[in-house]
């Protein structure tokens, strides 16, 4: 175990030209500056993808109303959701793993560094191609060339006949060159945590993020394949004549539902996974306890990992299954409650007898835990199939999907900023701008999300520019529309807190939180080489066996 | 003082918290007493035919177990909240260290699991109701085809065809006369969905699905489409009309009837006929018979037009067919750039067709 570093000339990078230093991070491979660049990365487009729902808020404010035209919206909703499923989500996911599992595991870098390269540049010029479209077509105002037909593009609207010109081939080709960086990384991921644990690390002894984010690799090379494979179907079809999907040569509409959906259930817990093994750190640590269970929590996530492999035709209930095979998925998509509510009990558990600090990432944790909880119930109310013969597609589904990526990934990952940005930059956040920040957005949230259950329930489909009065729809767009801007001033309140951190945080020192894991015990930020002795561990929390040697955790795991 | 900042935010929390569950109630309240004044809400809760009525109770039984879930567990989480966050003048020592307990994650992986049984069993049975539902010798058939951006209904039994406002019989218990859909598509993905008579069912092109209603109230009740379905998805309203049997069997005898012909009309008439109009639509009786856009036959008998972006009155079909996009941007029907004369004539051609 090694706290103290070595000062190497290269770490005094502040007196070379800033030239040079942007070029080292763009041909850089060290996995901590990759991170880095997942993250910022993802945060430029989580502003975009906001500002594309704020849009659409503002447009279905009130009925009837021309904010935008029909073919803006739809392109809009298009770009908002694939933005922020492939260019928000998966880069801010991929960005943590990339810059804490070596530090985590006690390494030096992830075990293809040029891979991990290779990966995030490919998922950033996926990004990059995708909004190349607005250039074309009439121009940004008119949004553009951009792809109109929905983020998970059902056949055969992506057919020539229905999508002439490009815009679906910069959403199809976006998603094969970003998928490829995805597989990539998890490639990248898997190899890492598999083999470059640091001595005395087994695989019960490593910190439940790397345990989650080894599922979540697994999970991405599983599903991620069959969406590559589905765009190259859908290419070959436009341009080779193929008619997989084509249905007006034969071709079938419900193939494509089925190979998005073997990616898009997955995918759901690809990304949330890992946020699940950011409350696993931060929840401990802020309730100064061990995770509660920790094998049932390994356990769980490996058996959500499978399950959601079977659970993918639960997207497809209204298309005209068979009643077994509805039945079916009905029992597949209900069982996955059983270990995701043990992972709520065992976090609950963790937090049971502690004493908790209400520190930034913890208040956003805690958030986490009740907002999961709701969204949890949702989905067994979607997952009922008769129940969602009337919900599917309708705007409860989108309160629902919106409660678990925004309620719970993005509020896990807000945490994880919070809690791990001091080991980034080597300075303390300001508290008071992130207690604004998680009200703001919190308040903004429920203001959002709660009341856009209801217009669902009303019969209010999603993907619509516009409603008809007098369905009793107007209020509820309303709300919905004003907690969108709230949550969008708290995003602000976020960027400028980074800004702020980065120009005058207060040095945070190696280990701000007194925390266990073993990014803790290298320097803020860490050197180049992480540790300057490789550490050696005894336990899951080799920090708490240096710092209480009365009573090391070795002795009881 | 850190402590009356702990405790001043948690307060505001709870404060946070009871709003919102407060809210929530009012929003119930409002769902359900907005219901009862008026039938144009188009409410999941309100069902009015067995399919919905059977979903609506099986709602029923998941939103009671999830809200009793929902109290336990938002009541640990609450609890351990306020209980264990740390206090005033803390000691700085570390709590106990708990590692686990077998026993407990045993009990809440059973309970979860019985839950789920029991729920999987009484979705089950809904499954089968609705979906495996015998089609009854008195039931009306209807093949409903989903268009950019409108919807065909034709009566295979009756000879009826017709657009965007589906009339069925009510059915009563005693003489049930059901409505079974055949759902076919001419271009892409549509949805057949009227929240109050059933759940939604989709169109799909090459791959024919089937759904049925049996509304037990006369009256008018609103849907949509709801699989996004290109530019106009938003505008491709879906009106179905309960009638009573007399009604009914007045409607299709009427409907079944070609068109009526008129001399005073024979100009506008003699346009339609000569324009690219009936390569689109059809008129029965009449030289036109396209089978792109709506059947126009008895287009006076419905209260809308454009699939109910508008109602139908002499100045919106007139605005209609000068200018398509005007009313509905998107839509397929182009612009056919008559003058004003050739307008008014068509116009008042198409006012005959009742």
């Amino acid at each position: 175990m090694s706290s103290e570093t070595i000062a190497l000339g290269a770490l005094d990078g502040g007196a070379r030209p800033i030239s040079e230093r942007l070029h080292d991070w763009v041909v850089t491979v060290d996995h901590k500056k990759l991170g880095i660049l997942y993250l910022l990365y993802a945060l430029l487009f989580l502003v975009i993808g906001g500002i594309e729902a704020t849009m659409m808020r503002i447009q279905l404010i009130v009925p009837h109303n021309s904010f935008v035209s029909p073919q803006v919206f739809n392109r809009l909703f298009t770009m908002h959701g694939t933005t922020m499923i492939f260019f928000v989500a998966m880069p801010l996911v991929f960005g943590f793993g990339t810059y804490l599992i070596p530090l985590m595991i006690g390494t030096r870098d992830m075990a293809f560094p040029r891979l991990n390269a290779m990966s995030f540049w490919l998922t950033a010029f996926g990004g990059l191609l995708l909004y190349f479209s607005f250039l074309g077509g009439s121009g940004l105002y008119g949004a553009g060339n951009a792809p109109d037909v929905g983020w998970f593009a059902y056949a055969p609207l992506t057919a020539r006949a229905f999508s002439p010109g490009h815009s679906s081939d910069f959403w199809t080709l976006a998603l094969l060159v970003s998928g490829i960086g995805s597989i990539g990384a998890a490639v990248n991921f898997v190899t890492t945590i598999l083999c470059l644990r640091c001595p005395g690390m087994t695989l019960a002894r490593m910190p439940l993020l790397a345990w989650l984010n080894l599922v979540m690799g697994g999970l991405v090379i599983l599903a991620v394949s069959p969406l590559t494979a589905a765009q190259l179907m859908l290419l070959i079809d436009r341009y080779l004549g193929g008619h997989f999907f084509d249905t007006q040569a034969g071709g079938s509409a419900v193939l494509w539902m089925h190979f998005f959906w073997v990616f898009g259930h997955p995918e759901v817990y690809v990304l949330v996974i890992p946020a699940f093994a950011f409350a696993s750190e931060i929840i401990p640590v802020f309730s100064r306890k061990p995770i509660f269970g920790y094998p049932v929590m390994v356990g769980a996530t490996v058996a959500i990992g499978f399950i959601s492999l079977s659970v993918w035709a639960h997207h497809m209930f209204t298309v005209g299954m068979d009643s077994a095979g509805n039945t079916f998925f009905v029992l597949s998509t209900m069982i996955i409650a059983v270990p995701t509510g043990i992972k709520i009990f065992n976090w609950l558990g963790t937090m049971w007898g502690g004493k908790i600090q209400f520190t930034a990432p913890m208040m956003f944790c805690v958030a986490f835990l009740f907002q999961f909880l709701i969204a949890g119930l949702t989905g067994i109310m979607l997952g009922a199939a008769p129940f969602n013969w009337q919900l599917s597609a309708s705007y409860f589904v989108i309160a629902h999907f919106h409660y678990v990526i925004v309620g719970g990934i993005i509020f896990t990952i807000f945490g994880a900023f919070y809690y791990w940005l001091p080991k980034m930059s080597g300075r303390m956040y300001n508290q008071t701008l992130a207690k604004w920040h998680f009200w703001l957005f919190f308040i903004g949230f429920h203001l959002t999300f709660d009341f856009m259950h209801i217009p669902g329930i009303l019969g209010m489909p999603r993907r619509i520019y516009t409603y008809e009065p007098g369905r009793g729809w107007e209020i509820w767009n309303l709300i919905v529309t004003i907690g969108t801007l709230v949550q969008g001033a708290g995003v602000l309140v976020f960027v400028s807190n980074l800004i702020w951190t980065f120009w005058k945080g207060e040095p945070a020192g190696n280990d701000p939180w007194d925390a266990w894991t073993l990014e803790w015990s290298t320097t803020s930020p860490p050197p180049d080489y992480n540790f300057a002795v490789i550490p050696v561990v005894e336990s899951r929390r080799p920090l708490w066996d240096i710092k209480h040697p009365e009573d090391p955790d070795w002795k009881y795991e | 003082m850190r402590y009356s900042e702990h405790a001043r935010s948690v307060a505001a929390k709870a404060a946070g918290i009871a709003v919102l569950l407060a809210g929530f109630l009012l929003a119930a309240k409002l769902c359900l007493g907005a219901t009862a004044k008026s039938g144009q809400i188009p409410s999941i809760f309100n069902p009015e035919s067995t399919p919905a009525d059977s979903i609506f109770r099986l709602s029923l039984l998941v939103l009671s177990v999830t809200a009793v879930i929902f109290v336990i567990v938002f009541s640990l989480l609450a609890y351990s909240v306020l209980k264990y966050r740390r206090r005033l003048g803390d000691n700085g020592r570390e709590p106990p260290q708990v590692y686990g307990s077998n026993q407990v994650e045993l009990a809440w992986t059973v309970i979860p699991v019985l839950i789920v049984f029991i729920l999987f069993l009484a979705t089950a049975r809904v499954i089968e109701s609705v979906q495996n539902a015998p089609e009854p010798p008195g039931a009306i058939n209807v093949t409903a085809v989903g268009h950019q951006f409108w919807w065909e209904f034709r009566y295979p039994d009756l000879g009826v065809v017709t657009a965007n406002e589906l009339h069925v019989p009510v059915s009563d218990a005693s003489n049930p006369s059901p409505t079974f859909l055949t759902l076919l598509s001419a271009d892409t993905d549509h949805s057949f969905w009227v929240p109050r008579l059933a759940g939604k069912t989709d169109l799909i092109p090459n791959h024919p699905n089937h759904m049925w209603i049996d509304p037990h109230q006369t009256g008018l009740y609103l849907g949509q489409c709801a699989q996004y379905c290109g530019t106009q998805h938003a505008k491709m309203l879906l009106r179905v009309y309960v009638d009573s049997r007399e009604q009914f069997d007045k409607w299709a005898a009427a409907e079944k009837q070609p068109a009526s012909s008129n001399d005073a009309t024979e100009q506008g008439r003699r346009i339609f006929q000569t324009t690219a109009c009936v390569n689109c639509h059809a008129i029965s009786g009449t030289a036109a018979v396209g089978r792109f856009g709506p059947d126009l036959t008895h287009l006076m008998s419905r209260d809308t037009i454009a699939s109910g972006a508008a109602p139908n009155t002499p100045e919106n079909l007139r605005a209609w067919i000068q200018d398509p996009d005007h009313l509905k941007p998107g839509s397929l029907m182009p612009a056919m750039q008559l003058d004003d004369r050739d307008l008014d004539a068509v116009t008042a051609y198409l006012e005959t067709l009742r």
